[in-house]
């Protein structure tokens, strides 16, 4: 835990860990995170005076956590968080990057857009209210978004005298609901985060509990299984020419991997065009790299000299995305002006821009209850729904379940250039 | 753990890499805004990786409030010559002539918000549509909250509360004209971060990093150092300490922590063990609590 112990060596062989956290207003999200990032050292002493000193002149009672993360001086003035925060912290083994989003319903594009990248989510729980509604909406949206890790806090512990049946009630309901989830790993953990029980240091109020502390749990979940090593999938960024003596005829291929593992002398095919050819090297500045795989920035040079471009993907032969202008999309609605049915979107999916009609509104979801309502095609701000777009060319995608990067779509006003849909290929 | 797994650092830099290579080809005319400080002298790195073996295809811009340690200067001069980057100066200094700026008052007279007013003229001069900043999340509350793709009005202001929602990997980065935006692909690192990858990758940075004997003037907690552009007050006085800088801006604003680090080795256990942030240095940010905020609104760095 202590920083200072940290070489340079350990620190070049960290991972990292994005994690959101989502809770409802007074569940004490702010303060465990402020717990964590002042448990771990992230906090710093003028950061913390400064906090003290706007605690102490907005008549807060103790030292206020929550204006750490809180940096708008609208959120601050109105005491909630507007925004996605992002805080970092790191530990001897992991770096971690919060992705600190509000739980209020009116802010479910905030939660969308911080579990985007998220490896895991914890979700609060207030030991004495239980599961409620907003418990059910977190866990929906993260199984949405596909974080293949949940770890549900039951806190406030303390004001529940630490007692067992708090949290087994608490987790049983969870199950329950999330039975009809796609959750692969689910942990549960009773916690204090004002008195720091099982958050950093293991609690001796709870001896009932077997499991590790929050902490214990954030540094060894597996997280290098979760990306996808088996589907080969290169989207072009950029073509590099150099055009210069050294490099008079150079091509390379400029992206990022995101999925599986190119290899020199692999065979590949380029799409849309359908050409094949061998990959010829990996490079990078610092040389060539036998093996590129996610989420490496590489530059693909081939054997042959086909025509490739910026939106174009480099696939295996025997592994290749769907191809199709028809798209099922589970969609967040980001923006106040609704979804129109039959309107027309730019659309961005990996490098490759094209632009859409929305031909059907198949059905929103009752986010609370994960109804499926058929009848109500009104998508607007904060909204969650089924929807058909027919793109103006075909897109080379995969399922968002598949493969996060290929599978997601953004939506963007013509107008307004404002980025309004996030969208989920079924 | 297997063996297809990427360190933090090195994600990081995929990270901010992939961010270069979006902004190359979604923008006309992208620059890279250049201070001669170490989250710059890694943003020039990078830009060299994303593009490799090709050349950065934008230039860098530096602007330049004559207040700057010379040693930034030289170290900057230096750097263009070594990459062969193409460099684009516009001075404060300049836009005070033509009475765009005006000095503040004052013994020590700070021109960092004058920056912006250069900046502003400068984008528009060379219809910009994208710069590139190296600021980075942890630096600073206001900072945190903001995008790797950045939108500015064609004021150049920024609007926290109105910001586009950024997902997965894709970056918006629409806009109207006159409009431009602000990129940053370090918004993940963190200053322990800049270090590392500074020594792995051995890159240079200016002397005043590394500790030196110089004359300073404790000033409300602030060890400024000694220069033309300052006047003392009362009874202060400057004495000799060894000292070092961890951020490097003007010489008005910029405090000097004591310091023995001779290394980059020195200066990552320094930082490690540090209680204080690095702005705890800088007296801009000392102005007022959202001092950060209310400058970017107005399209600072």
């Amino acid at each position: 835990m202590d920083n200072n112990t940290l070489s340079s060596k350990d620190y070049l062989n960290m991972d990292l860990l994005r994690f959101t956290t989502a809770g409802s207003v007074d569940d004490g999200k702010s303060t465990l995170i402020g717990r964590l990032l002042y448990d771990s050292k992230a906090i710093f002493e003028d950061q913390l005076e400064a906090v003290e000193k706007s605690s102490e002149l907005r008549g807060d009672g103790y030292v206020n956590l929550a204006l750490v993360t809180d940096g708008l001086r609208a959120e601050r003035e109105q005491g909630i968080t507007i925004d996605v925060a992002y805080r970092y912290f790191a530990t001897p083994n992991r770096k971690f990057i919060i992705a600190d989003t509000p739980g209020h319903i009116q802010y479910t594009r905030n939660m969308v857009t911080g579990a985007s990248t998220a490896n895991l989510a914890i979700i609060l729980v207030d030991a004495r209210n239980g599961v409620v509604e907003q418990t059910c909406r977190h866990a929906f949206i993260a199984s949405l978004l596909q974080i293949k890790h949940l770890v549900v806090c039951v806190n406030k512990m303390d004001l529940v005298d630490y007692k067992e049946e708090f949290f087994n009630k608490i987790k049983k309901d969870f199950e329950d609901f999330s039975s009809k989830l796609d959750i692969p790993d689910l942990h549960y953990i009773p916690i204090s985060a004002l008195h720091g029980d099982n958050v950093v240091e293991k609690s001796t109020n709870m001896p009932w509990y077997k499991g590790g502390p929050l902490l214990y749990t954030l540094e060894n979940v597996h997280i290098s299984s979760d990306l996808n090593h088996v589907d080969s999938r290169f989207p072009i960024q950029r073509v590099i020419r150099p055009l210069s003596d050294e490099y008079h005829d150079f091509r390379g291929y400029a992206g990022r991997v995101e999925g599986g593992i190119f290899k020199a002398g692999d065979e590949v095919v380029a799409l849309p065009s359908g050409f094949t050819s061998k990959v010829k090297a990996i490079q990078t500045m610092d040389g060539p790299i036998e093996e590129a795989f996610p989420p490496m920035s590489v530059v693909m040079t081939l054997e042959d000299d086909i025509d490739v471009s910026r939106g174009d993907i480099i696939v295996k032969p025997n592994n290749q995305t769907k191809v199709g202008q028809d798209i099922e999309l589970m969609v967040c609605w980001l923006n106040e002006k609704a979804l129109v049915q039959g309107g027309k979107y730019a659309v961005k999916h990996t490098s490759k821009d094209v632009r859409c009609i929305v031909k059907d509104i198949r059905y929103k979801v009752n986010i609370n209850t994960l109804h499926k309502i058929e009848d109500d095609k009104n998508i607007g701000l904060n909204d969650i729904g089924r929807i058909l777009i027919r793109t103006t060319g075909p897109l080379f995608y995969d399922s968002y379940r598949k493969n996060r990067a290929t599978g997601s779509v953004i939506l963007i006003d013509e107008f307004t250039n404002e980025t309004v849909g996030a969208g989920m290929i079924i | 753990m297997n063996s297809y797994h990427l360190t933090h650092l090195k994600q990081l830099e995929s990270e901010a890499i992939f961010i270069m290579r979006e902004v190359a080809s979604q923008f006309e005319k992208p620059v890279l805004l250049f201070s001669g400080g170490k989250d710059s002298i890694v943003m020039v790195r990078l830009a060299q990786k994303a593009f490799w073996p090709a050349k950065i295809p934008f230039p860098l811009m530096h602007i330049d409030t004559g207040h700057n340690f010379s040693e930034t200067i030289d170290f900057r001069d230096k750097l263009v010559e070594k990459t062969g980057a193409k460099l684009i100066v516009r001075s404060v200094e300049d836009s005070i002539k033509q009475g765009k700026a005006v000095e503040e008052k004052g013994p020590n007279p700070s021109r960092n918000g004058l920056q912006t007013i250069t900046l502003l003229d400068a984008i528009e001069e060379f219809q910009f549509d994208a710069a590139f900043g190296g600021a980075r999340r942890d630096e600073e509350k206001a900072r945190a909250k903001e995008r790797f793709f950045s939108h500015r009005d064609e004021f150049g202001q920024w609007d926290p509360k109105n910001q586009r929602p950024e997902l997965w990997n894709l970056f918006n980065g629409r806009k109207h004209p006159g409009e431009h935006f602000r990129v940053f692909p370090l918004s993940n690192w963190t200053e322990m971060d800049v270090w590392q990858y500074i020594a792995l990758e051995k890159l240079e940075i200016p002397t005043i990093y590394f500790s030196h004997d110089r004359e300073v003037v404790n000033r409300n907690n602030v060890l400024l150092a000694k220069s033309e552009y300052i006047t003392l007050i009362g009874n202060e006085q400057y004495e000799q300490r060894q000292i070092r800088f961890r951020t490097v801006g003007d010489m008005t604003c910029t405090g000097a922590v004591e310091s023995a680090a001779s290394s980059i080795e020195d200066i990552i256990q320094e930082v490690a063990a540090a209680r204080e942030t690095e702005r705890g240095g800088r007296a801009d940010d000392k102005r007022s609590e959202a001092a950060m905020e209310d400058r970017k609104k107005q399209g600072y760095f």
